[in-house]
């Protein structure tokens, strides 16, 4: 949004701010558009959108990432999250073939259980599969889950614990064994292909039960079924704002204090008394905790910055945390690629 | 016009438009918000655009229909194109600029406690 305006302060305020109330949240849509307010040109330019923005990653862990998009709109910001959940390609136990299931546990509930398995697979290398396609080392990846439940001719007579009466009680996602099919050992001998995890359980089992299925692996996006999904979630919150408007002293600043999070509200001394001072709002969870208390309701004034995204990304482990968003951003790009020749051809022909 | 709904992911809407090409529904199969609320954002930063909105009709079918009207300096073609356009702009802007941050490195990385 335009830096300085002659917009008068109400109205400014509201430009770039979503208001936070005691009972209700307003000034929610965005209104950067040409026409909306006298002598702000708010239309597209991509000059003016590469002096606002600004992306900043602050932490970045094995799993999740956070980082902050400033100076987009909601309905892109929101656009790339929902890419990231549901449209970003990758591999998932997809059919089970079932040999032999003696378990107690269901074909189907074990078939479900091992579709939401994260399996770590390069998904750009493999095509999807449709329908009446077969399975083909391009387009599938096998993997072999054989175990049978024995008793231990070696546990203690008074023994119950029975990870120690029986052998291959609990059946894990590390009893998975890859199969490679076709040229996959060599394309991905390197890449350790399996699941994520080791030990999600599965299953378990009794002696005498056994499970001896086989798995195929395929390509799909979230928006099909959540196994397919890269992310545990991805979610964006807007940057709060704590302005105090009259200076809170005293008891009530250390009451205030207590309103927010650890480490919002800073306690200073100023000439003697205490003053409640705002060092870190990012921190902020936005419980309006202050604004339940009448004392505070005309000193604080709880806004969110309208333009300012931070995003958490969680990620399943099958795509490194910091790619998912560079992948949601080329899936978007892929979508419009879709649309202009569609567009082209239907303007054409009428 | 059926033909054409059948075979591209995109068609219009008949009773959308008046005569002139100012004016113009856009029924898009297999869109969703994710690309209906940006590009009707995009589309309404254009200046010559009068009017744009995007309506999902029902959600059990993966319909997406976006409308816009202009003023008679442009059509709403044009004016769907040039928002794609710049949709694209901005992703690959945003993108160039979020890579460059992963390679200036300048961010705390941390160790889960799993």
């Amino acid at each position: 949004m335009a830096n300085t305006t002659d917009l008068p302060e109400n109205v400014e305020f509201l430009r770039k701010h979503v208001l936070v109330e005691r009972d209700r949240v307003t000034s929610v849509s965005g209104s950067d558009y040409p026409h909306q307010y006298p002598g702000l040109n708010n239309q597209w330019d991509l000059e003016t959108f590469k002096e606002n923005f600004k992306v900043t990653i602050n932490r970045l862990s094995e799993h999740s990432v956070e980082f902050d998009l400033v100076g987009v709109d909601a309905s892109v910001a929101n656009a790339f999250r929902r890419v990231m959940i549901a449209e970003v390609p990758t591999m998932a136990i997809e059919n089970v073939y079932v040999m032999n299931n003696t378990s107690i546990i269901h074909d189907e509930v074990l078939s479900h259980r091992l579709g939401l398995v994260p399996i770590r697979a390069p998904p750009d290398a493999f095509d999807y599969r449709s329908a009446d396609d077969g399975p083909t080392d391009l387009n599938t990846l096998v993997f072999k889950l054989k175990v049978k439940c024995q008793r231990n001719p070696n546990a203690a007579a008074d023994e119950t614990d029975p990870q120690n009466l029986y052998i291959n009680s609990n059946v894990y996602s590390r009893d998975l064994v890859w199969e490679p099919k076709g040229n996959q050992q060599e394309k991905f001998g390197e890449d350790k292909i399996g699941p994520v995890y080791d030990d999600i359980l599965l299953a378990k089992l009794r002696p005498g039960q056994e499970i001896e299925m086989e798995l195929h692996c395929t390509k799909g996006i979230g928006r099909e079924h959540a196994k397919w999904s890269p992310v545990a979630t991805a979610s964006y919150r807007l940057l709060p704002k704590i302005e105090i408007l009259s200076p809170i002293e005293g008891p009530a600043a250390i009451k205030f204090q207590g309103c927010f999070a650890d480490g919002v509200i800073e306690l200073v001394q100023d000439n003697g008394k205490t003053l409640a001072k705002v060092v870190n709002a990012r921190k902020d969870t936005v419980s309006r905790e202050a604004l339940r208390h009448p004392e505070f309701e005309n000193k604080v004034r709880l806004s969110r910055v309208r333009d300012h995204f931070i995003f958490n990304v969680e990620s399943t482990g099958i795509i490194p945390p910091q790619d998912i968003f560079v992948r949601a951003l080329d899936v978007f790009l892929e979508k419009v690629d879709h649309i202009r020749p569609a567009l082209d051809k239907v303007t054409n022909n009428s | 016009m059926s033909l054409l709904t059948f075979f591209f992911s995109l068609h219009f809407l008949q009773e959308g438009g008046a005569n002139d090409q100012t004016a113009m529904t856009f029924c898009l199969t297999d869109e969703d918000h994710t690309f209906g609320n940006s590009l009707r954002y995009m589309v309404n930063k254009n200046p010559q655009v009068d009017f744009c909105g995007y309506s999902i009709p029902h959600p059990s079918e993966s319909k997406m229909n976006i409308r816009i009207q202009t003023s008679s300096k442009t059509t709403a073609v044009e004016a769907f194109r040039k928002g794609m356009v710049d949709l694209t702009e901005m992703t690959k802007y945003i993108r160039q600029a979020y890579m460059a941050e992963l390679e200036k490195g300048a961010y705390e990385t941390f160790d889960e406690l799993v």
